[in-house]
């Protein structure tokens, strides 16, 4: 009988990130989960993503972003399962 | 927020006994835009955030003017020239707080509601309409 494989606790917090229209488009997804330490912070994510994706690094500031469906700034702590969306500048009407 | 059009006229019989003004805003699809010749514009939203911004953006105008009752509606999707985007309801018992509602909910549903515009152009390209980026300028 084989022994169990020792689970493999990891710290953090997954969260859902969303994005829209032309960061849509840039990024070729509209939605994906990603996986951040305890303790991060909107702003971490979206320094991770200026990293990531060529297009957000010629971002001279983070655009607005809001969590669980209401307007976050940078300093705003993630938690599990919390919905993040980065937002293009918007222009309903 | 839906894909139907948008009826403006049904809106007009929105008004309430104690209501004496109605003031309709409706934005429509033009045929240019900062000098370009356009097509027709889609609409996209974040549509659950959306709802929650018009929410809270018809609570904040009741603080303000009590008395107006603020309809909201948006189009989504592919529109062509002429097409209404977009109407804005406010009734009220005098003219007034009803054009200064309707003027408020238009204006700030431009810079808070997450809703994005691709502008099609005559030459067959499309870009997203940056406000931001106009503002600049």
């Amino acid at each position: 009988m084989s022994r169990p494989r020792p689970r493999r606790y990891t710290a953090g917090v997954t969260v859902k990130v969303l994005y829209f229209a032309s960061f849509r488009e840039k990024t070729g997804r509209d939605e994906e989960r990603r996986q951040v330490a305890d303790g991060a912070r909107v702003g971490d994510v979206w320094a991770a993503l200026v990293r990531e994706v060529p297009h957000f690094a010629a971002f001279l500031k983070m655009p607005p972003a809001a969590v669980n469906l209401e307007y976050a700034g940078p300093d705003r702590l993630l938690r599990e399962g919390d919905e993040l969306a980065f937002l293009p500048p918007v222009a309903g009407g | 927020m839906h894909l139907d059009p948008i009826d403006a006229a049904a809106l007009l019989s929105r008004a309430r006994s104690s209501d004496g003004g109605v003031c309709v805003f409706v934005g429509v699809v033009r045929d240019e835009n900062e000098g370009r010749s356009t097509t027709g514009i889609e609409y996209e939203a974040y549509g659950s955030m959306a709802e929650a911004e018009i929410g809270r953006l018809l609570a904040a105008l009741a603080q303000t003017w009590p008395q107006v009752r603020v309809e909201i509606v948006h189009r989504l999707g592919r529109l062509a020239i002429g097409d209404a985007s977009v109407a804005v309801l406010a009734t009220a018992p005098h003219r007034a707080e009803a054009f200064a509602a309707c003027r408020e909910a238009i204006d700030r549903l431009k810079t808070t509601v997450p809703i994005w515009k691709k502008e099609f152009y005559r030459d067959g390209s499309s870009d997203w309409v940056d406000p931001t980026r106009a503002a600049r300028h």
